[in-house]
């Protein structure tokens, strides 16, 4: 092995900056990185705007106020964190709701084109857990307008991006006593040679982690790889035991399972039947919520022309709440024939509309499914959609635990608490991609103005390459697509939406199994565009990940926001003020991942009485 | 419910290959990139093929089938006879990396040429304001999902890659009619469509159109549209002269940028 890793050699590159990861966040983040001075490289598996960012359909959460004057930063604020079960990070969660409008209409500024209101500002939608209509949004396919945008900017700026390039790993430099981020190290899909960034920074906006899921409306890219690589340099993971599954994937054909419908269908009126016709939501109106939750179908129907003399359709409440209660009615046998539930917009909006505001969804139905959503409803059923858990980060900074480190976007833990918000994502990214970015810019001017630029070790190097190497000197049988097939299945009925101990101690039994497979995948051919090589490699991540978020949903023994326990069905009020963190013992060797208790960051007075009021 | 189907999918490097046989055990309701994924997972693990979202967003399965430019994710395995067989080969136009996957970076490097939008200052309170109406146009070329099946079929470059250099394709030729139609923006890229995304060169065979996933109506609403004011600044003196007194054309048309060094 030795030999082969070293004399295959591999290509160099100096950096300030090093962003990993092209969707929303690392493109906000390498402009940002720019515009400060850094030089700066994107790095992607992908090509550049095909990102999971693509895919996000509703809009961008920001309280700009252009629809309903009366919406505000602290209305925002308080809806994000009610949405997160107050265990968000109030001061991440503070900063996304303040800079958020800021970041949409830099975005304006850059060539994008939102749809408008009839005073020609840009038009503001309803979505889940939000009280007034602030999703900034292109018809349903928002993502995209962001990411075309920000690719488009990154490009004028002449931003130098590796496309199709996978990190493996973050290169440290140990000698200063304290490890700081000395570069990373990767390799290139096309040819399968190596390279290794030299970079005192290096960002994470990986996304992530859906891959591990049966069902899941994420692309192949989404396997943790942020989340791993943050691990295994010595940061940490918050949350990571809450899993968003949104509550409307598709569920038929079997070969669409889990393909996003966007919450703008209920935003703009669509409603959820069971297989009775009865709107099954509002018998599923948790006591927390029902102060602001219609009780009846008129006041809800009243709501979408009246916010302030009715309160939100039940379809609205957040994402978790709305996914336990399909997953409660398919279980009692009120499901539709493919088993999920009817999702209606065709009895409430004439094809004209429908066509306009949900272009997108009308042809994915009519596509993939034989489906005309103008004229009859869709079957939806919950799907894998967003882990809230991520990388703990200073706040204002994005920075990780390890100087140098910073993470922005799905890959970093907090901003979401213990279930995000619809549209919080895309805000989300810009609001810490921008962050991130000039953080690292001017860590890396301090650490050259200082003279000390971190080196990197070449037998750390040499460690990667025998590490990326490994699964062409494979001594197994093991086939890496059937691994993954037999993980997906593990973390889907053993840790998913609803979950138990025993289950959950069995998935870890699972997972170690697995691991013991992944060390006996060998792959077939070469090194050139590889896709079973690069599988098996991701496959570590995805069994890191995966063991992360079994420990920490055995270690809570509540239910709360994407974690449901089946022998813990109640919200514990001693739980709302522990955050749980998952660490490597010892980063450079062990295997084994610990969960510590640490106290959740209490706000300050003055945001604290924002949730008084009412 | 499963049956197989026989596929034909080419297999080879940038030094040469050949169409191979296999028979894929399918399900209902699924797609050429289901069945794909399937014989890389049961088959041939190597199988290289570019993909990512599975659900026609991203535009990255794009690939000829039976001959024609298709996104994998979206062409159903219903929509082929009993017994046919599904042949699956690279994009024509773009050289071969490996298998399905080929090299598309010429639209990047072409991308890279294109002058930035520069849009005229915000109002007073920092909003900027358009019309519904006037952002649908450019809405629509911004629906593309650069699966690049434009490009691949688009004739003047299919067959000839001695074109290449002249020519942007059409869908370069989106982005200058998106950009020349936005409300905001002040550039001017009529000189620029002509002369270095070589527009002259597209003789509106609406090949690009038939393909495009999008359905977006690339030669009537883009490239016809983009000709006209190109022929309009190039000949037409009144034109001309209105052009120097509208904010357009404040600016003068700024040179094409240096593409970046950039894999």
């Amino acid at each position: 092995m030795t030999e082969q890793a070293t004399s295959v050699g591999y290509e160099r590159q100096a950096y300030d900056v090093v962003i990993v990861g092209a969707g929303g966040a690392g493109l906000r983040a390498a402009i940002a990185a720019h515009d400060a001075g850094a030089r700066t490289a994107i790095v992607c598996k992908s090509l550049l705007g095909k990102a999971h960012t693509v895919m996000a359909e509703g809009g961008i959460a920001a309280a700009m106020g252009n629809v309903w004057p009366d919406d505000g930063w602290q209305v925002h604020f308080r809806d994000t964190m009610r949405g997160g079960k107050m265990l968000n990070n109030w001061r991440m969660a503070q900063l996304h709701a303040q800079e958020s409008p800021d970041r949409v209409r830099e975005l304006e500024e850059w060539g994008a084109l939102f749809d408008r209101t009839p005073e020609g500002l840009i038009s503001q939608r309803d979505f889940g857990g939000h009280r007034f209509a602030r999703l900034a949004h292109v018809g349903d396919r928002t993502g995209l307008e962001m990411i075309r945008t920000l690719q488009q900017r990154a490009v004028a700026l002449g931003i130098d991006v590796f496309m199709e390039c996978t990190v493996t790993r973050v290169l440290l430099d140990q000698s200063g006593g304290e490890a700081r981020v000395a570069g990373a190290f990767g390799y290139w899909r096309e040819s399968g040679r190596f390279i290794v960034f030299d970079a005192p920074a290096v960002i994470l906006a990986t996304g992530g982690i859906g891959k591990s899921y049966k069902v899941t409306s994420n692309s192949w890219e989404y396997t943790g790889d942020g989340h791993t690589l943050a691990l295994e340099a010595g940061a940490r993971l918050l949350n990571m035991e809450f899993v968003q599954f949104h509550p409307t994937g598709m569920v038929w054909p079997p070969s669409v399972r889990g393909i996003l419908v966007t919450e703008s269908v209920r935003g703009d009126g669509g409603v959820l039947r069971n297989s009775e016709g009865r709107r099954f939501m509002f018998d599923a109106i948790p006591e927390f919520f029902k102060s602001e939750t219609a009780d009846s179908e008129e006041e809800a129907d009243r709501w979408y022309n009246d916010k302030k003399a009715n309160r939100r359709p039940p379809e609205l409440l957040p994402r978790d709440e709305v996914a336990r209660a399909i997953n409660s009615e398919v279980k009692a046998g009120r499901g539709s024939p493919h088993g999920g539930v009817f999702l209606d917009i065709a009895s409430r909006h004439d094809a004209e509309y429908i066509q306009r505001r949900l272009p997108s969804m009308y042809h994915q139905f009519k596509e993939l499914a034989d489906v005309d959503i103008t004229a009859e409803p869709m079957e939806v059923g919950p799907t894998c959609h967003y882990v809230m858990g991520g990388v703990e980060v200073e706040p204002d900074t994005a920075q990780s635990g390890v100087p140098g480190l910073y993470a922005a976007g799905e890959v970093a833990g907090g901003m979401h608490g213990s279930n995000r918000l619809g549209g919080n994502s895309l805000s989300d990214l810009l609001v810490f991609g921008r962050r991130a970015g000039l953080n690292a810019a001017y860590y890396v001017g301090r650490v050259s103005r200082t003279g000390s630029r971190p080196q990197v070790d070449p037998e750390d190097v040499r460690r990667a390459a025998d590490a990326a190497l490994l699964p062409f000197d494979g001594v197994g049988d093991e086939n890496p697509y059937a691994v993954q097939h037999d993980l997906q299945d593990v973390m889907h009925s053993l840790v998913g939406i609803v979950r138990r101990q025993d289950e959950m101690e069995e998935a870890l039994v699972q997972i170690e199994k697995l691991r013991e497979r992944v060390r006996r995948v060998t792959v077939e051919g070469h090194r050139q565009y590889n896709p079973g090589w690069h599988l098996a490699l991701d496959l570590r991540n995805m069994l890191r990940v995966s063991e992360c978020i079994a420990r920490a949903a055995l270690e809570r023994t509540e239910s709360r926001g994407g974690h449901t326990r089946d022998d813990y069905p109640m919200t514990d009020h001693d739980w709302a003020t522990v955050n749980l963190v998952c660490r490597l013992a010892d980063p450079s060797a062990g295997e084994a991942v610990e969960v510590v208790r640490q106290p959740l960051p209490q706000m300050p007075a003055e945001l604290r009485s924002l949730f008084e009021e009412k | 419910m499963g049956y197989d189907i026989t596929m034909r999918v080419w297999r080879g490097d940038a030094g040469g290959g050949a169409l191979q046989d296999y028979v894929v055990d399918v399900e209902e309701g699924e797609v050429v990139l289901d069945a794909v994924h399937r014989l890389q997972a049961t088959q041939v693990g190597d199988l290289a093929v570019r993909w990512n979202c599975k659900a026609g967003k991203c535009g990255s399965c794009s690939a000829e089938i039976n001959g024609r430019p298709r996104l994998m994710c979206m062409t159903r395995l219903s929509t082929f006879e009993a017994g046919e067989t599904i042949t699956v080969t690279p994009l024509r136009t773009f050289p071969v990396i490996r298998d399905l996957v080929t090299d598309v970076s010429y639209n990047y490097e072409k991308a890279k040429t294109l002058p930035a939008f520069a849009p005229v200052p915000r109002d007073a309170d920092g909003n900027y304001r358009m019309a519904q109406v006037d952002v649908q146009r450019g809405q629509e070329f911004r629906k593309c999902i650069e699966c690049f099946l434009c490009q691949t079929v688009c004739h003047v470059i299919r067959d000839h890659d001695d074109n290449k250099p002249a020519f942007s394709g059409p869908r370069m030729f989106l982005r200058y009619a998106e950009l020349d139609m936005h409300p905001l923006d002040t550039n001017d890229r009529r000189r620029l469509a002509k002369d270095a995304a070589g527009l002259g060169m597209c003789n509106i065979t609406k090949c690009c159109t038939e393909v495009c996933p999008e359905n977006i109506k690339i030669t009537d609403n883009a490239i016809i549209p983009l000709k006209e004011r190109v022929v309009d600044r190039s000949y037409d003196p009144l034109v001309w002269l209105g052009s120097k007194i509208r904010r357009r054309d404040q600016r003068s048309e700024p040179p094409p940028t240096p593409p970046p060094t950039t894999r």
